[in-house]
Parts: C-alpha cells; sequence; structure tokens
C-alpha cells in the first residue's frame, strides 16, 4: 500500500453562499505526480489554494501526512507552490529570488550559494545569478519561479497551471522537464491545469473536476479509455458522443440501429450515452461498414486528417491518415469495445 | 507622435510658457539684479542678494524651516503609511467611503482648516474651555513650533498617503502569497518585499509633503504666531511688507535649488523607474 501524503477529506468552500467546491476528497501519495484537470471554475485552483494554505475550507480536513494543517499558515507548511504568474519579486535579482527562502531558515551563506548554483543547473539556467527578473523571458521566468520554490526541498511542491503562458513548444519542452525533475528529485507533484494532452503526459494520477466536485480519479490511460460519464470523455481527447437507448446487455441501440458492444448492467431501454474515440472509427467502402455517411470536410492536421462525416443526422469526428473527397459517402466501422456507454449526464 | 496629436500639447506648452517658467524667469532675474529707486531703466546685475542669505539670521531661518519640514514629514510618513496600508486591505465597499472621508477636508479652504485649528488649541479654544471646566490649569498649545508641525501634518497628509496607496495598491498579491509560502511570517514579508515594493510611493510622499512644508507661510503664521519665522514668512515679508523683491527672489531661488537637490537624492533611492515623481 503506497503511502499517504496529502488527505483532502470533504473539504466545502464557499464565496458568499456559492459553493465552488462541494465535499471533495482524495489522497495523494508520496512521489506522485498528480494532476487536478477541469474547466475554468472547476474549482481545481481553490482546491490547490487549500492544500497550500492561502484559503481556508469552510468544512473538512486537510491532512499532511496524517496531521491536520487546516489552521496552518502557509509559511509553516512543507509545501512550496509555483504560482500561476510566477510571483517572483521585481526587485530582487535571480540569486536573491531564490535565496529567499533559504535566507528566512537562516542557512549559512556558503550553504545558500551552493543551493542556488546546484538548482539553476538543475533547471538549466547556470550563471543566471545576477540577472533581473525583466530582462528574462517567460520560459526564464517560469524556471526560476520553479527554482525558486524546489530549492526549499518542500515534500509537495504545488503547480497552478505553470506553463499557460508558454508558447507551444516550450511549454511541451517544459513538460518533460518537469517530468524529469519530478522523477529525479522524488518530490510530490500536485498540478493544476485545464489543459487534457498536458494532464495525460506528465501525470501519474489524473483528477478530472467539474463544478467544484470530482468526476473521475485515476491513471491517464484508464481515464482516457474509460471515461465515467460523458463529460470526462469530452473533456480528456475528442469524442464522438451520442445519445442512444440500451436495449439488453451487450447491446445498445443509437442513430436508428443496434450495434454490438461490450457493457451490461443498465437497466433495460435506459437511456444513455454512447462515446466513439475519433481514432477508432474506420473509413471503409458505402456499405462495407455500420453505418453510411456524407464526407462533410477534411482538414490536414499533420499526423492525421480530420474528417468530419454526416450520418443520419449526427456528424463524426474521425481521425485518420488516410484523406477523403468532401461529398463522398463512406461507410464508418468499429468494433464492439470501441464503444463506450455511459449513463447519461447533463451538463452545460 | 503623429503630427496633429502635437497640436494637443500646445495650450500646455503656452500654459507653462506664460504662468511657470516666464515667472520664474522674472524670480530669477529679480534674484541677481538691485532695485535702483532713481533709474529704473538702468539694470544691476550682482550676487548681493545671495551674497545677503548668509547672514546667520537667515542661515537660522532656512535651517529650522527645513528641520520643522523634515520633522513633518517624517510623522506624516510614520502615520500615513499605515493609513494607505489599511486602505490596500479595506473591502471595496468601504474603501470608497474611506477615500472619501480622507479627502472631505481637502476640498476645504487650507487657510479655514488652519483656523479651525487655532479655535481649537487657542488659549479660549475647545482644549483649554474643557480642562477649564475641569478646573484644571491652562495649557499654551498655540503658536510654538509643535503646533506649526500638527498643522503642517495634518494639511499635507494626504500627500504622503495617496501616493503610497496607489504604490501598495498596485502590488501583485500573489507576491505577499509567494513569501508567506517560501516562509516568511508577516514582518518578514513586509520587510522584504511590501515595504522595498512601496518604496517609490514613499519617495513620492516625501517629496509631496517636504516641498510645500517647507515654503508654507500660512501655516507657521496662523500656528506659529509669527515667533518663529520660517523661511516662507520671511519671503512673504520681504515680497510684501519690506519690498525687497530683489532678495525675496533670491530666497525663493535658494529653496527652490534645495527642493531640487533632494528631489534627485531621492531619485536617486528609488528602485521602480516607471512611478512616482521624477525630474
Amino acid at each position: 500500500m503506497k503511502e499517504s501524503i496529502i488527505e483532502i477529506s470533504s473539504i466545502v468552500k464557499k464565496y458568499d453562499d456559492v459553493k465552488v467546491l462541494n465535499e471533495i476528497s482524495f489522497n495523494v501519495y508520496k512521489n506522485e505526480f498528480v494532476t487536478l484537470l477541469g474547466p475554468s471554475g472547476c474549482g481545481k485552483t481553490t482546491t490547490l489554494r487549500i492544500i497550500g494554505g492561502f484559503e481556508a475550507a469552510n468544512e473538512g480536513k486537510v491532512l499532511f501526512e496524517g496531521k491536520e494543517i487546516n489552521h496552518l499558515p502557509p509559511y509553516k507548511r512543507q509545501i512550496n507552490t509555483v504560482f500561476q504568474n510566477y510571483a517572483l519579486f521585481p526587485h530582487m535579482n535571480v540569486y536573491e529570488n531564490i535565496a529567499f527562502g533559504l535566507k528566512i531558515k537562516k542557512l549559512k551563506d556558503q550553504i545558500i550559494e551552493n543551493k542556488v548554483r546546484k538548482i539553476l543547473k538543475l533547471v538549466g539556467l547556470e550563471n543566471f545569478e545576477s540577472r533581473d527578473i525583466d530582462s528574462l523571458s517567460g520560459g526564464q521566468q517560469q524556471r526560476i519561479a520553479i527554482a525558486r520554490a524546489l530549492v526549499n526541498e518542500p515534500k509537495v511542491l504545488l503547480l497552478d497551471e505553470p506553463l499557460g503562458a508558454l508558447d507551444l513548444k516550450l511549454r511541451k519542452d517544459m513538460q518533460v522537464e518537469l517530468k524529469n525533475i519530478q522523477k529525479s528529485l522524488g518530490i510530490t507533484f500536485i498540478y493544476v491545469t485545464h489543459d487534457q494532452e498536458e494532464a495525460l503526459t506528465m501525470s501519474d494520477r489524473i483528477i478530472v473536476m467539474k463544478s467544484g466536485s470530482i468526476q473521475q480519479v485515476g491513471s491517464p490511460i484508464n481515464i482516457y479509455n474509460e471515461p465515467i460519464n460523458s463529460f470526462v470523455a469530452d473533456f480528456i481527447g475528442e469524442s464522438n458522443i451520442i445519445s442512444g437507448v440500451m436495449k439488453d446487455d451487450y447491446q445498445v441501440s443509437f442513430l436508428g440501429k443496434t450495434f454490438e458492444c461490450v457493457d451490461y448492467g443498465f437497466k433495460k431501454m435506459e437511456n444513455v450515452h454512447i462515446v466513439i474515440r475519433p481514432e477508432d472509427i474506420d473509413i471503409v467502402k458505402k456499405d462495407s461498414g455500420l453505418i453510411n455517411g456524407e464526407v462533410k470536410s477534411v482538414i490536414f492536421k499533420g499526423v492525421h486528417y480530420e474528417i468530419n462525416v454526416l450520418a443520419k443526422n449526427f456528424e463524426f469526428l474521425i481521425q485518420s491518415t488516410k484523406s477523403s473527397k468532401i461529398g463522398n459517402y463512406v461507410g464508418l466501422d468499429f468494433n464492439p469495445d470501441d464503444l463506450h456507454v455511459m449513463r447519461e449526464m447533463h451538463y452545460e | 507622435m503623429n503630427s496633429k496629436s502635437r497640436y494637443l500639447a500646445y495650450p500646455y506648452s503656452i500654459w507653462m510658457l506664460v504662468f511657470i517658467l516666464f515667472p520664474l524667469f522674472l524670480i530669477f532675474l529679480y534674484s541677481i539684479t538691485l532695485r535702483n529707486p532713481n533709474d529704473i531703466k538702468t539694470i544691476t546685475f550682482t550676487f548681493e542678494n545671495f551674497g545677503k542669505f548668509f547672514d546667520p539670521i537667515y542661515v537660522n531661518v532656512l535651517i529650522r524651516s527645513i528641520s520643522i519640514a523634515a520633522l513633518s514629514t517624517g510623522i506624516c510618513l510614520i502615520v500615513g503609511y499605515p493609513v494607505a496600508y489599511l486602505l490596500t486591505r479595506a473591502k471595496d465597499k468601504h474603501k470608497g467611503l474611506m477615500i472619501l472621508l480622507f479627502i472631505l477636508p481637502m476640498w476645504m479652504n487650507m487657510l479655514l482648516r488652519t483656523y479651525a485649528w487655532m479655535t481649537i488649541l487657542g488659549n479660549t479654544g475647545l482644549i483649554n474651555s474643557f480642562l477649564n471646566l475641569l478646573n484644571l490649569p491652562n495649557v499654551n498649545l498655540l503658536y510654538n513650533n509643535k503646533a506649526v508641525i500638527l498643522g503642517m501634518v495634518y494639511n499635507f497628509l494626504p500627500f504622503m498617503v495617496f501616493p503610497i496607496y496607489t504604490a501598495l495598491n498596485k502590488m501583485d498579491r500573489s507576491l505577499i502569497e509567494a513569501a508567506d509560502d517560501l516562509g516568511a511570517d508577516g514582518f518578514t514579508i513586509f520587510k522584504r518585499v511590501i515595504f522595498p515594493l512601496s518604496l517609490p510611493g514613499v519617495i513620492s510622499g516625501i517629496v509631496m509633503v517636504f516641498m510645500p512644508a517647507v515654503s508654507t507661510f500660512v501655516i507657521p503664521r496662523l500656528l506659529g504666531g509669527g515667533k518663529n519665522v520660517l523661511i516662507g514668512n520671511l519671503i512673504e515679508k520681504l515680497f510684501l511688507v519690506t519690498r525687497d523683491w530683489n532678495f525675496g527672489a533670491a530666497l525663493s531661488m535658494i529653496i527652490l535649488i534645495i527642493i531640487f537637490i533632494s528631489i534627485k537624492i531621492l531619485n536617486i533611492l528609488k528602485i521602480d523607474k516607471e512611478s512616482g515623481v521624477s525630474i
């Protein structure tokens, strides 16, 4: 059994009687990379701020290594934060920024200097000590913010959308780097993002949130392949979500046809959502697939084409390495285990 | 800048020229010339007016003026900083009201506000009447340096509070959270983050208070009773009573130079280059 470092139990947070967190509970294990993923306003940042100590929960407990820390101010927590806007001190240079926490701990100057050197090397910014914060690029500021938090050797590092302001290329590089840093230092990371791809790339576990509640907790593979409801399916990667009816075990009906599937345990004739990933659909010759449709658009995306096919009033999104001609009638084919049937869930 | 928008600066440029630069030039001209009552057509250039200043009487007046102004500025800073800090921490709905209460006295004439203090501090004033009521002896509150300093602090405090408030208000809240996160307690956060970042506001405040405090003549006249003459009173007297405009102009130039130098020194201390007063 893995050891929990942070336990969140039944956290409720209200702003002026509006509940922004509704009975949130989850555990974070030692050395784990956990991502809180959700659209803006889902409460993921609030959750992070409660763990950091910047906000107080109205109800519930925050445990750190088994001890309640609800009333502990941030400066007494063995947790450090990388802020969304980096929050680097503009009146200090790189060295002073990174040394800030160490100086407060009253470490010897020599030790501080060694630690700052080492951490700057780790984030790839050697010899940047005397640079002004203003003179750094966004990516460099980002690394300094991470270095400033990591140099204190926290047990848990909280990261609030730290890559949000970076361009795509830099973001991808930093994702890999962050993951490497986390592995090499063995620090627990709790990461907040709205970018599902970022979450899938870096996390050991993902916690998907929506309007103040947890939707699903699981590994990236588990969440991608077995989304618990249509919200998660839609949020994690692109999906075709179709309304249908569960005829019987292993029998689902949608778009006027009954298909074989691998799901069971639903009530007979229960309304369900069927999720099909765009990459799981094959385009075949007309009448040789399970359903026919007309190609509406083809967009080249680099590795694949994104093709929209209209079949019985539903526009399927299909990712394929082969192109199609707009206006062609084609067949769509998929396997029974490509259909993910889930209970209907209403969301805005 | 395009050619049309340049014309927008013309009214102010003309205003500056006519009402600021030209009078300043006249003051300068007066300060380096001698009055010749018999012949107004000839101008005699001289540094005699400046030389006259080095009489210990006048130097003492200047030193006293600067030390009283500096003391008032210091008190304004000590009183004003916490006020500015509290203003930034106030909830938005209270903020407007607090600021309004603070600037409300400024809507009244300064002369009137200073007179009000005379009726509070005077021998038959509010405080002494109250003391008489309790059969306590009268205290001399008016017509001394303390009353002058009180008047300066009262009148110029808003000029200290608002620049500091502005500097504190534009400070990113997450910087305080970051310092907290990195292990700093309340006092350390103030010392290492909040105060250094509010320094541009503090310096602007000092300049804004020190400048009028060193040259005011209304406050020392009303609350100081004219006993301890300050440089402002001296200049006023030279212009209006003695009618020695040349010496008065020279003294004005000296104050101008002192203020200019003090702003220069303060600007060296300033870290943030974008905000505050700079010359």
